[in-house]
């Protein structure tokens, strides 16, 4: 009997010869991520009474939901965070300035593929993408892992989603995930692990395949993974110096659902207000005026989403009632983004540029939205008040779309500009 | 840990995410438990954190605290004295900061046979949940999750784990 990749990877780090889905384990995490809310952790973590972590060398802390310091309740959660670090002698800190954790983690070479990672935060199955199992837990259980260097975990069951193209121009990532979002719902794929293969996965970049890990938990899914491949060891090289053995799955593995797609005729997608799976193709929206426009976040602020807006905002400017923010979403996409010029194309055309981070995205600063406004974001979420006023209003698309949407006003059809 | 509670009803539907249980601009700025509780469902109902008695119980539909991982959405409950939470289903990581918080957690359809403000009892021993409208039965808990729930949360359990206090 074949195993899926939850079941196998599961089971190594249990150090047992095999597990089946609905199974507790208790594994040892290879990394545990925390963010601004290390704070918090710490604070539950002295409660807990140890005086040491566990191993220093699995934590991995990235300021980035509320930086620079808005104020002071905010430097405070970033000074205890940096003393933590020193005091405890994590040397995987990342300060003000580096990035988004979820772009950060990778890029410094803390996810490689069959790696078990936890952290402190929803989108943390993004990892997936490089052949990680990786899933979001609370507060407390961080500092737990921190005490223990230890957690249990359920061995979940598995959807493998395999889609079929080629996907036409100006359809990404982001529209393949949202269309899936729509059809299986919130909680579509809640406890799940869900694997993405087929075609137009191999031809996906590592930067596409961070969308769809990133937002497998927009449908409730424990953890996202794509096979490793070659891609995935070009992107891993000089990244991750040390030796590791990839996970994949059985060809025979026992699998809840297999879902089939062919998406070569998939138009842009978008999700309306106020839920992640309440998705149309933008033609339906099309026309709505909008306040602001968002590039960035953990999910859209790499370097091909950059270009994706630029190619479509070069030369040309965005429609003069728009705030167009842009995020990169970390300094070695931001670097790489000023040596290919997309920061001025994007700058030129009227955008706003702001510093790697989190951002706007969950309504803290840099971007907030006043009652009545509207938003077109390639962020992840779209609740109500996720972005300031409960009375505002957030969509949510590739960064083609949002681009197009910032060029006309209203959202557009990135096909049409 | 009780083993029975009754408790009046506060019913909300599905997909009721942890940004309007506890919304995220608060997130890093408050930080004590009973402030979280002024905020509790803030952005979902308004009327909650000013009328919420000790004990009640949200009973609630499909995939309830969908969204980020904040803890801050369980705590504020706890904190509200909320008794138990019952919905036709959880998402992962709320039930997990449930569990880890010991705020007593319910998966069963009892949304089906109770309005707000009517009560229900939860006898965690029979695995019953009775409304005014039927008994809904739910399966227990894994033998290592109710641990942590009978220690009283993770923070005592890893506590006693590791020989401390």
């Amino acid at each position: 009997m074949g195993y899926t990749f939850a079941e196998k990877a599961l089971a190594r780090k249990a150090g047992l010869e095999s597990v089946v889905a609905g199974q507790i384990v208790t594994v040892r995490p290879d990394k545990l991520l925390t963010h601004d809310n290390t704070a918090a952790i710490v604070k539950e973590f002295r409660k807990i009474g140890v005086a040491r972590v566990a191993d220093p060398k699995v934590n991995v802390i990235v300021l980035d939901h509320v930086v620079p310091a808005a104020d002071e309740t905010h430097a405070t959660n970033h000074k205890v965070a940096r003393e933590f670090a020193a005091e405890q002698g994590i040397s995987a800190f990342y300060d003000v300035g580096e990035g988004i954790c979820h772009q950060v983690l990778p890029e410094k070479g803390h996810a490689w593929p069959g790696a078990v990672i936890v952290g402190s935060d929803s989108h943390t199955p993004l990892y997936g993408a490089v052949g990680a199992f990786a899933a979001g837990i609370g507060r407390t259980e961080a500092a737990a892992v921190m005490a223990t260097g230890q957690i249990w975990l359920r061995v979940p069951s598995t959807f493998r989603i395999i889609i079929n193209g080629p996907l036409p121009p100006r359809v990404s990532a982001k529209d393949v995930i949202l269309r899936i979002i729509g059809d299986l719902g919130a909680d579509g794929a809640d406890y799940r692990s869900v694997e993405f293969a087929g075609p137009v996965i191999r031809d996906m970049s590592i930067a596409g395949r961070m969308v769809l890990c990133n937002m497998s938990a927009e449908m409730g899914a424990k953890n996202g993974v794509v096979e490793p491949d070659e891609k995935t060891r070009e992107w891993l090289k000089g990244r991750v110096t040390h030796p590791y053995e990839e996970i994949h799955a059985d060809p025979d593995a026992q699998y809840e659902r297999v879902i089939e797609y062919d998406f070569s005729d998939l138009a842009p997608q978008v999700a309306r207000p106020h839920a992640v799976d309440n998705v149309v193709p933008v033609t339906e929206v099309a026309g709505t005026r909008i306040n602001q426009a968002l590039i960035g976040t953990c999910t859209n602020g790499r370097l091909e989403d950059l270009q994706a807006a630029a190619d479509i905002l070069r030369g040309k400017h965005i429609a003069p009632h728009v705030r167009l923010l842009v995020l990169p979403a970390s300094r070695e996409i931001l670097l790489e983004a000023l040596d290919r010029g997309l920061v001025r194309d994007l700058v030129a055309a009227g955008a706003t540029l702001l510093n790697p981070g989190c951002g706007p995205c969950l309504g803290a600063h840099e971007g907030c939205m006043a009652p009545g406004e509207v938003t077109i974001s390639t962020a992840n979420r779209n609740f109500k008040g996720r972005m300031g006023s409960k009375e505002a209003f957030i969509y949510l698309a590739s960064p083609a779309t949002v681009a197009a949407s910032a060029l006309k006003g209203v959202i557009a059809d990135p096909r049409e500009v | 840990m009780e083993t029975k509670i009754t408790g009046r009803v506060w019913k909300y539907g599905d997909d009721v995410n942890t940004d309007v249980i506890f919304p995220g601009k608060y997130t890093y700025t408050i930080s004590d438990p009973k402030e979280m509780a002024r905020h509790a469902l803030e952005d979902l109902d308004p009327e909650f954190a000013q009328k919420v008695q000790p004990g009640d119980i949200i009973v609630a539909g499909k995939n309830w605290g969908c969204g980020s991982s904040r803890e801050q959405a369980v705590t504020c409950l706890k904190e509200a004295g909320v008794g138990a939470v019952v919905a036709r289903s959880f998402a992962r990581i709320y039930f997990r900061n449930c569990i880890n918080q010991a705020l007593p957690i319910v998966t069963c359809d009892a949304v089906d046979g109770v309005e707000s403000g009517e009560e229900v009892t939860i006898d965690f021993a029979a695995g019953t949940v009775t409304t005014p409208r039927g008994v809904y039965t739910f399966p227990p808990l894994p033998a290592e999750v109710m641990q942590i729930l009978e220690a009283g949360g993770l923070v005592p359990y890893v506590q006693k784990q590791l020989g401390i206090g």
